[in-house]
């Protein structure tokens, strides 16, 4: 049935959960990473910026000219493998990359370089929110061309133009298990695995700039059944909410399918943003059969167990055990360690200032509530001082922003920012009862009301004070001017 | 200033230094001599004179400066699966027609820099894949011994320009047998290097893990000094071995007295097993052993299956790299194709000739689901058993020696009928492929008034010994691989 | 083992090789005739012996993460049948929509 005709089902909830009408979700996630490398895979080509001119980033290697011969690249070896290890896989010692037969103009060997039976690694874990998701496994690849399509639609292009600046970019393939039971878990696998990836600095794992590409592999079945249904690959997703509304659209188009005594289709589908639903992308006249064999122009790789530790010691400290740390070392709360933890420049900012002897809490509080959302980032020591200051009560809260603000674009110290405003809170009740005399002064009308009962008039007073003496310390001048009244 | 033509490197060497004459009269003595043979030979598919007019200049100016470098000067051709840049390279097929690689490839870069000439680009089977040039999709090329008779393959033309006389020396690629083989009919020297000595970057793949760059000359030393200068790591061909390209030369002039040759039975029993080839390679065998070699029986036991083996990985391998070929970065396209697939299958059908399409087809059906375990996978462990064949029989001897090919060149079109009977030129030489190891060809005299040649098998590495085995062998027979007389 | 007609349309469309009239009898026969000599691989017994796929036992050859200057757009599409734009243009992708 011609897919474009079909009428889309209705939206989902956004909070439909794992089972749904009695149907359990089953989903396994391939996610293709871009390492963070200067070169591409196999050959020296620059790893460009998206936007470059077309075949601007290609050489003879890249474009698949007669005669050449790809090499492999270290640093997307020893990315993946560190990937492998912060995902707690096992490395196998031997291992070996295997040709993946198909032609296709995006592809401009014929085939791709990849690995088949002996990847980099197998059998690792991620936690995402207290669940274990099994690491089926974790090997490298590289990336194909891209094709521009003439013409809006793909059925009705004539011709299509490629660009192989992306051929040969090296890529990870993480495969899961079918260990993830709902739209929210693959999204917070996706998220986790985002933080993990930055924080062991195996690659900038930006979504939109297609460095992490999320396939989830969707599969629907009656609830307590152990056998799977048949599962529908979604590409083109290119951001985590997409990812969201995709399994949501599909599982709710499974069932429907399945309510309605069809039966599912084992295809990739692609996800469409603008119209917020899957469609049919490959239905291809016969199964495509890839003719895997080991890649002769590259001599497999041995793994010996002095490299493999050398980047096991290399390894920053990992998100999960980071939270838990931040926890029982720093005694913040469990939701700001979270927060926290899945950054790791947070994470060492939090750190850095704890240990330079501000608050705990305090500093968690101003990192959440002002550094993250602006992703302006003063140094730990200045964090530090500011914090201090504000839990002092030298300056106020709002205060303390306009100081952080200033200290983050200029690099001066928050001390040095408030000497040179005059912030500094005055607490000193000599000088506040000389301002708030003033103040009485000038006010009579709302003294007599104070006086007479109507207390609420002392806001006014306030309101003068404050406009008038910026630095006071509230708290302080409020139960001094109190007892000038009464 | 024919003589010129038939002169060695050392020989060469020593009149350009002398000054006798220059590098530019070195080429036009091969252009004369091509322009006057050629035609019948059809060695050359296209000459380069915007290389060679350079390169001489410029080989005479090192010579000037001093340089008494082996290369200097030295007239070379080119087999057309060698990208060499701006140069139309198009490994004997027409879907590469017009191709001008952007780049040039390690092993004759090598030979630029050591100050070799290029005169142009010789004929080939069609990727390589023949053992008489007959599948060059151009024409075929003839034996300069008798012009009615194929120069074997799939090197043939550079084969036969050197034994014309129309380049001092060549390259050519070996993949089952297709440097040593043609050597052997046309009476030169060729080798086959060690996977791995010589870079493949810029040779344009058949079978990747069989495949390695060669020279041919017309006499052994001038074959090993042309290895020793393009061998070694490159860091563009992963396989490539980091030993050094020198290695090539150590020892090698050493006698053969003290050495064990093997010879293997089932080498010299083979089917198809010529009476002139077998009375020419005893009587050569006979000579090692005059000059002090211990000749002792051997035996390589999986032979027989080795041609099955070879025609499976060679194809298996060869439908991948050919993959490439989809008539949309280079070469030739059909027009109007409706749709993608179309367009690679009738680019393909019209690009690739009818020997290429047979091995892609075999080749796909092997690697295909349902039939890898049981052509490729069985094939590459019988790979295995035809390695440890030739490990055990190098504990009993120091080389191999052997018939190159069991017959001497055949005629034009007496096997392009029946490709298994073609298979069979390389039943000798192609477990050398298989196994890894470097092998040379030299001629070892006349059968029927065509040459024979003697290959000499050394383990891995062993590019030295078989050099030394050859360079004995040439010393002690006075077999000196000649000119072809053509007038 | 001979190869069918069916077994021949299906390599070739594998193998991206149209097939004119007459290609599905040749190959079909010349396929086979090879075959037939290839099965002789089937009478050795391989069970415990390693598959050899290179035969120069060469490991780990890495290349630094160095880029290096690669061909400029103009070179890169010189040799193509078809360039349009800074792109390699191609017929249709035959997709199912």
């Amino acid at each position: 049935m011609p897919d474009a005709n079909r009428k889309p089902p209705t939206p989902a909830s956004p909070d439909l959960p794992g089972e749904r009408g009695g149907w359990e979700v089953v989903i396994g996630m391939e996610v293709h990473v871009q390492p963070t490398t200067r070169s591409k895979m196999f050959c020296g080509c620059a790893v460009g910026p998206l936007g470059d001119p077309p075949n601007s980033n290609v050489c003879e290697v890249c474009l698949g000219m007669p005669g050449t011969l790809p090499v492999i690249n270290k640093a997307a070896v020893e990315a993946c493998l560190k990937t492998a290890l912060a995902l707690r896989c096992e490395i196998p010692r031997h291992t070996k990359f295997d040709r993946k037969n198909y032609m296709y103009p995006d592809l401009p060997k014929g085939y791709q370089i990849s690995q088949y039976d002996l990847p980099m690694s197998i059998n690792g874990h991620l936690e995402v929110g207290g669940r274990r998701v099994r690491i089926r496994r974790v090997h490298l690849e590289e990336d194909t061309g891209k094709l521009i399509h003439a013409g809006d639609k793909l059925h009705k292009a004539w011709e299509s133009f490629v660009d192989l600046n992306r051929a040969g970019v090296p890529l990870m393939e993480i495969v899961t298990e079918p260990d993830l039971r709902s739209a929210d878990e693959a999204r917070d696998y996706a998220v986790a695995l985002r933080t993990l990836l930055r924080t062991i600095g195996a690659s900038e794992a930006d979504m939109e700039k297609g460095q992490l590409r999320a396939e989830p592999n969707i599969s629907i079945r009656r609830a307590g059944s152990d056998e799977l249904g048949v599962k529908t690959e979604v590409k083109n997703i290119n951001s985590f909410r997409a990812l969201h509304r995709a399994i949501l659209y599909e599982v709710s188009r499974q069932s429907e399918v399945l309510e309605s005594g069809g039966t599912v289709v084992q295809e990739t589908r692609g996800w469409s943003d603008a119209e917020q639903r899957t469609f049919s992308q490959r239905s291809k006249e016969f199964a495509e059969d890839y003719r895997y064999f080991p890649e002769p122009d590259l001599p497999p790789l041995e793994l010996d167990a002095a490299w493999i530790e050398e980047l096991r010691r290399a390894l920053p400290e990992l998100p999960g055990s980071r939270r838990e740390r931040l926890v029982s070392q720093y005694g913040l709360p469990a939701a700001d360690a979270v927060l926290i933890a899945a950054d790791r420049d947070l994470a060492d900012l939090f750190e850095g200032a704890a240990t330079a002897g501000a608050d705990a809490k305090h500093t968690a509080n101003w990192i959440i509530g002002e550094v993250a959302p602006s992703g302006k980032f003063p140094t730990a020591e200045h964090l530090a001082e500011l914090v201090k200051l504000v839990t002092a009560g030298s300056i106020t809260r709002d205060q303390a922003r306009e100081v952080l603000l200033e200290s983050v674009e200029t690099g001066r110290s928050p001390s040095a920012i408030v000497a040179e405003h005059g912030f500094a809170q005055v607490s000193d009740e000599s000088a506040l009862q000389a301002e708030l005399q003033a103040v009485m002064a000038a006010n009579p009308r709302a003294v007599e009301d104070y006086r007479a009962g109507k207390k609420q008039a002392i806001g006014a007073l306030m309101a003068d004070l404050t406009r008038g003496a910026p630095q006071a310390n509230r708290k302080v001048a409020m139960k001094l001017l109190e007892r000038l009244l009464g | 200033m024919s003589e010129l033509t038939e002169l060695t490197i050392k020989e060469a060497g020593r009149l350009l230094r002398l000054h006798s004459i220059s590098a530019a009269d070195l080429v036009t003595a091969h252009l004369e001599r091509i322009e006057k043979l050629d035609r019948r030979v059809k060695a050359f598919l296209r000459f380069t004179p915007e290389l060679w007019e350079k390169q001489a200049e410029a080989a005479d100016e090192r010579i000037k400066q001093g340089d008494t470098g082996a290369l200097v000067g030295i007239p070379m051709a080119v087999k057309d699966v060698l990208c060499v840049r701006d140069v139309e390279t198009t490994a004997g097929s027409q879907i590469l027609s017009g191709f001008k690689p952007p780049y040039t490839g390690t092993a004759v870069s090598r030979l630029f820099e050591a100050g070799a000439v290029m005169l142009g680009v010789t004929n080939c089977d069609e990727f390589a894949m023949g053992s008489s040039t007959e599948n060059s999709s151009y024409f075929p090329t003839h034996n300069p011994w008798d012009l009615d008779r194929v120069p074997g393959g799939s090197s043939g033309g550079s084969a036969a320009a050197v034994a014309a006389g129309e380049a001092m020396i060549a390259l050519g690629t070996d993949t089952g047998g297709s440097i040593r083989q043609p050597a052997a009919l046309c009476g030169v020297v060729g080798m086959k290097p060690t996977y791995g000595r010589v870079s493949r970057y810029g040779l344009i793949a058949f079978a990747s893990s069989l495949d390695q760059v060669g020279p041919f000359a017309r006499c052994v030393d001038d074959a090993a000094i042309t290895l020793a200068l393009m061998a070694g790591r490159d860091p563009l061909d992963a396989t490539s071995s980091d030993r050094t390209g020198r290695d090539v030369l150590n020892n090698y002039g050493d006698a053969v007295k003290g050495m064990r040759l093997g010879v293997p039975r089932e080498y010299y029993d083979v089917e198809g097993m010529e009476k002139g080839v077998k009375a020419a390679v005893d009587q050569a065998i006979k000579t090692l052993r005059d000059a002090g070699a211990e000749i002792v029986d051997v035996s390589l036991p999986h032979t027989d299956y080795g041609l099955a083996a070879y025609y499976i990985i060679a194809p298996a391998e060869c439908s991948s790299n050919l993959a490439r070929f989809d008539g949309v970065r280079y070469g030739i396209s059909t027009e109007d194709a409706q749709n993608i697939t179309e367009g690679y299958m009738r680019t393909r059908r019209k690009g690739f000739g009818t020997e290429v399409r047979r091995r892609v087809m075999l080749g796909t059906y092997a690697l295909s689901s349902g039939y890898y375990d049981a052509y490729y996978l069985k094939a590459q462990k019988v790979r295995t058993l035809i390695k440890r064949d030739f490990d055990e029989a190098f504990q009993k001897c120091d080389a191999i020696v052997s018939a190159t090919s069991p017959t001497v060149a055949f005629p034009l079109g007496s096997k392009t009928q029946d490709p298994l009977s073609m298979y069979l030129c390389d039943v000798l030489t192609l477990g050398g492929n298989l196994a890894g190891l470097p092998g040379i060809s030299v001629p070892c005299g006349m059968s029927e008034g065509l040459p024979v040649g003697l290959q000499v098998l050394a383990p891995q590495w062993g590019e030295n010994v078989a050099l030394r085995v050859a360079r004995a062998y040439e010393e002690a027979s006075g077999v000196k691989a000649e000119v072809a007389p053509l007038a | 083992m001979p190869l069918s007609k069916e077994e021949v349309r299906h390599v070739a469309l594998l193998a991206r090789l149209s097939l004119e009239p007459g290609d599905e009898e040749f190959y079909a026969e010349q396929l086979s005739g090879i075959l037939a000599h290839i099965d002789r691989l089937q009478q050795l017994d391989t069970e415990s012996i390693p598959p050899t796929a290179q035969v120069v036992e060469v490991t780990n050859t890495l290349r630094e993460d160095v880029p290096r200057h690669g061909l400029t757009q103009a070179d890169a599409l010189a040799n193509a049948p078809a360039a349009v734009d800074g792109f390699f243009r191609v017929p249709s992708i035959q997709e199912e929509a």
